[in-house]
């Protein structure tokens, strides 16, 4: 073996400007790494009354399977909360406020929310700077009792503005994901 | 002429007291590799006007000569003639050496029928249809050779496919040099500058041991020209203009040729396209750009020659945009909806995402002819391939590449060639290589490819005999060491619970470990052993029998080992495996040609048995933060794959001329019994060809291709969950499209420009009923349908 590296290194020796040798990149992160979506919802009649449902994947596509804490989030019924969404990427250290990013370009990213639990909505409060809606910010409105998931999806590029449908948005996926819900 | 040789000379001495005209010069030729004599040879002796010949022994005595210079012409069939002068003062001795193989020398492009080896199996594309498709690519232009399919990625990434197999089963070879470009990639097309080409083969035989000994599908042998040792300068400049992509090509180059046997080329390219459309739509984002040169210099003689060659691409493409997905309920969509999600105005731009690729090839090669042994070649070569692949991203990150892959390839070989047999022809010869990937930091993600330092060791003896007259056998042997080194962090999940590298490669732990992430050092060695056997039998009637087999192996490439990583464009995350073995493969080619214009015909039935054929196979869906994604792994199964190409030509009058094809496949997971992925389908084509040869050269013609629907395919359809409506939805990644049938039209006429120049004037329409449709063979699918109605013109100026 020793031979052939020596004359590997011969060969290469005589073009050292086009080859380099291999750089020790330390392993690179996934800058774009979504690791943890929160939603906060906040009960508009009560301010103590705080529901956060977290979406974690701390190792990325592949690895780990996602974990969703709690596993079962529990709302009132009737209720009207102020919404809001918050990514980070956790490998980063401190934590990266993906949110940044996103209101930056505002104008190509948009969140969906689709609620499957009879009577609940969700109606984004926020927008771009064109003035359409970007979704951050939310108003959640529960129903009575029921269970079901509430998807949220932000799209990247998708045309705007649109029907408000992830149908009709276009666009490709950077984050979905869906949080189980209990009204009661 | 097999006794042409070279010649030598012996003068005797004699004692002479007279300075004048009493000398005498004997001499004695032979051959050259097994030193009988040589009849007959004619010397013109030019001072004295006079001709004198050699004997039975192949001696001649020249009498009475005068002191002062003699020039002797010396001419024997199939030698070339050659002229020395001595001086002769008293008696003189000298040898001379006369070049042969003057039909090797002569001519001024590779006579049509050079085969690598005379009992191999091949189809060959010509300058002239080279030209053709000088906007188009390799993948392309190879794409009318039957039993030669591709495997496209939209419709300027064209990768080659031969009888199935495709990336690291095909070796390219580009100028005598092995083209490593990340080829192992299926949306990676290999680097080539068609025009720089003068002659493409495609051996479908076993008769590849020289290259390499994984040819599993086959080689791509890409040739220049040869050129005449004589004064000239010439060249050739070709415009090529098209309506769909509003696009074209130019290319010109320019040859000077030395009488002593020096020659020089330069050629250069540029091509561009804007978006290209389908019969109903825009395909956004799907321009390319290229710009090519390339360069040769060289020296050539009978004894010894030597040639440098360089040669430069640069290409970027375009990458339709709606392929652009996040997840398995985008391609659902896409799939159902029809029609590109994203459809634009025209535009040249090339956004994201797109491939930036560049591409060096460097070498020199050099050889010596050896009395009574045969011919020696050196051949250094590098390569740098640099790709970049671009994709939306988020924060201003778009003009940084989620791929930057640098990999560096350079080798030393050597070949003799022993033909001082008259019936045995050896060929031996070694080859030292070694590779160096580097994933360049910079990119924000976790690199698909992995640094690996990568060496290779080879040696191969391959023989032709002659049985008789019509009968010549070949067999080659081939060993390979290989040996791959990689560093590789991989997510602690991944490596202890899911792949369990912990147990079975505790070796390759560094124990570094960083963001839940494992430094490892995999480190594999392979030994591969290749064989082929090679028979040919001539028949009356202009019939030839071939019959190849060929053993071939091959060591997993590093995609197979490696790779790790999201596909956007296919809304799929690819996994290579460590645990993969090398693949073998044993085939068995056939075939009966009848080489005549009026009536000729190939009928080529091919067998391939691959053990531990590696495949990549949807393997369950994993969840991520972007939602549910199939996950594709590499496994390894027993395949098989037969089929039979078949092509006529047919004279139907003196203008009228018939051509057709057909190739039918059949390719076989024998391990779980179901068809194998990626198999071409039955297709064939017709053409009739007007040909007027006082009228111009006039051509006109119309070619019709059938490509029938695959309906032997794996099915690896899945349901996932859709949370907006709340029910599992088809995702139906493996229902192959519907038949197709395709007409084009093309025509060409010459004239005479300059003294001698002439220019060509082509026009012809692709897909003239503007039919659409979609090829099984695309990995774009899912997305968008193949090209429409195309009219090109092309003027080709030859000076």
């Amino acid at each position: 073996m020793k031979t052939i590296k020596l004359l590997a290194l011969f060969f290469i020796s005589g073009l050292a400007m086009t080859s380099c040798s291999s750089d020790d990149d330390g392993g690179e992160n996934d800058e774009e790494l979504i690791t943890t979506v929160v939603l906060t919802l906040t009960n508009t009649a009560n301010a103590a009354d705080i529901v956060t449902l977290t979406f974690t994947d701390l190792d990325g596509e592949g690895g780990n399977e996602p974990v969703y804490t709690p596993a079962v989030s529990t709302l009132s019924t009737n209720t009207t909360y102020t919404g809001s969404i918050q990514l980070w990427n956790a490998t980063e250290n401190p934590p990266e406020d993906v949110n940044e990013e996103i209101v930056g370009e505002a104008d190509e990213h948009e969140f969906f929310y689709t609620p499957s639990v009879a009577g609940m909505t969700v109606v984004k409060t926020d927008t771009d700077g064109d003035g359409n809606p970007l979704g951050i910010e939310t108003t959640v409105t529960t129903g009575t009792v029921g269970t079901g998931g509430l998807n949220v999806v932000l799209r990247h590029e998708p045309s705007k503005p649109n029907d408000g449908t992830l149908a009709g948005a276009g666009g490709s996926t950077d984050v979905e994901v869906n949080y189980s819900i209990s009204v009661q | 002429m097999r006794f042409c040789a070279i010649i030598v000379l012996f003068a005797y001495f004699q004692v002479g007291f007279t300075q004048n005209c009493d000398s005498i010069l004997l001499g004695e030729l032979k051959d050259f590799h097994d030193n009988t004599p040589i009849v007959g040879a004619t010397l013109f002796i030019k001072n004295l006007n006079k001709y004198v010949t050699s004997d039975e022994n192949g001696k001649f005595k020249i009498e009475n000569l005068c002191k002062g210079e003699i020039t002797l012409v010396i001419s024997h069939i199939a030698c070339e003639t050659k002229t020395v002068t001595y001086n002769i003062d008293g008696d003189v001795f000298k040898s001379v050496f006369l070049e042969h193989h003057l039909e090797q020398l002569n001519e001024v492009v590779v006579s049509a029928n050079t085969k690598i080896d005379n009992t191999s199996i091949q189809r060959s594309l010509k300058k002239e249809t080279i030209d053709d498709f000088s906007d188009k690519s390799l993948g392309d232009a190879l794409n009318t050779i039957s039993g030669v399919s591709s495997l496209n990625t939209g419709n300027t990434i064209v990768k080659p496919m031969i009888h199935g197999l495709h990336s690291s089963r095909l070796l390219i070879i580009n100028n005598n040099v092995r083209l490593f470009d990340q080829e192992w990639g299926d949306e990676h097309a290999p680097n080539i500058d068609i025009n720089a080409a003068g002659r493409i083969d495609v051996i479908k035989g076993a008769n590849t041991l020289m290259y390499g000994s994984d040819a599993i599908g086959g080689l791509i042998l890409i040739r220049s020209q040869n050129y005449a040792a004589k004064d000239s300068i010439f060249g050739t400049t070709s415009l090529s203009l098209n309506t769909n992509g509003w696009g074209g090509n130019i290319n010109s180059e320019i040859v000077r040729t030395y009488e002593n046997g020096l020659y020089g080329k330069l050629q250069a390219s540029y091509r561009k396209f804007g978006d290209f459309e389908s019969p109903e739509y825009q395909l956004s984002n799907t321009g390319l750009r290229s710009v090519n040169a390339s360069a040769r210099i060289g020296y050539k003689s009978f004894e010894k020659g030597f040639e440098a060659y360089y040669s430069f691409v640069d290409n970027e493409f375009g990458i339709l945009r709606a392929s652009h997905i996040g997840n398995v309920n985008d391609l659902v969509r896409a799939i159902n909806s029809g029609e590109p999600q994203v459809i634009d105005d025209f535009s040249y731009d090339i956004d994201n995402p797109r491939q930036s690729i560049l591409h060096h090839l460097g070498k020199v090669e050099a050889y010596k002819r050896f009395k009574g042994l045969g011919k020696l070649s050196v051949q250094y070569d590098f390569q740098i391939n640099r790709r970049k692949e671009f994709d939306l991203r988020r924060g201003n990150r778009s003009n940084t590449p989620v791929i930057d892959l640098r990999l560096f390839t350079t080798s030393l070989q050597s070949n003799l060639k022993i033909d001082a047999y008259d019936n045995l022809k050896l060929n031996t010869g070694f080859l030292l290589r070694y590779q160096q990937n580097n994933a360049v930091s910079g990119t924000g993600v976790s690199p698909l490819i992995p640094d690996f330092d990568k060496y290779d060791v080879g040696a191969y003896v391959t023989g032709t005999y002659n049985l008789d007259l019509f009968t010549e056998v070949s067999a080659g042997f081939r060993y390979d060491f290989s040996r791959i080194e990689a560093e590789k962090r991989y997510r602690l999940a991944d490596w202890n619970e899911i792949y369990n590298y912990d147990e079975l490669f505790p070796e390759f732990e560094s124990g570094t470990i960083e963001d839940s992430r494992i430094l490892t050092f995999p480190e594999f060695s392979f030994h591969n052993f290749s064989a082929s056997l090679g028979l040919t039998r001539h028949f009356s009637n202009d019939i030839d029998l071939f019959f190849n087999y060929g053993l071939a192996s091959r060591m997993p490439n590093p995609s197979e080992l490696f790779s790790d990583g999201l596909h956007h464009s296919a809304a799929r995350i690819e996994i290579g495996l460590l645990t993969m073995q090398k693949e073998v493969a044993n085939k068995f080619v056939m075939s009966i040609e009848r080489n005549n214009q009026n009536f000729g015909f190939t009928v080529s039935p091919y067998y391939k048995y691959i053990n531990d054929f590696i495949q990549l196979i949807p393997n369950g869906i994993t969840t991520t933060v972007r939602g549910a994604f199939p996950v594709w792994e590499y496994n390894q199964i027993n395949a098989r794959i037969f089929g039979i190409d078949i092509d006529i030509n047919k004279k139907i009058s003196n203008f009228f001329s018939y051509n057709g094809s057909i190739s039918l496949l059949q390719g076989d997971n024998l391990s779980d019994d179901i068809p194998l992925i990626n198999m071409p389908a039955t297709n064939f084509t017709n053409s009739i060809t007007y040909y007027n040869e006082d009228l111009n050269q006039l051509s006109v013609g119309l070619r019709q291709k059938t490509v029938l629907q695959q309906n032997r395919y794996p099915d690896y359809n899945f349901f996932t969950f859709d949370p907006i409506l709340q029910e599992d939805v088809f995702v139906d990644i493996s229902s192959t499209p519907s038949a197709y049938t395709l007409v084009d039209f093309n025509s060409s006429i010459n004239f005479k420009a300059f003294k001698t120049g002439n220019l060509n004037i082509a026009f012809n329409v692709s897909n003239l009923f503007n039919v659409s449709y979609r090829e099984n063979l695309n990995r774009l699918r899912y997305f968008a349908d193949e090209l429409g109605r195309n009219f090109n013109i092309k003027l080709k100026l030859n000076y």
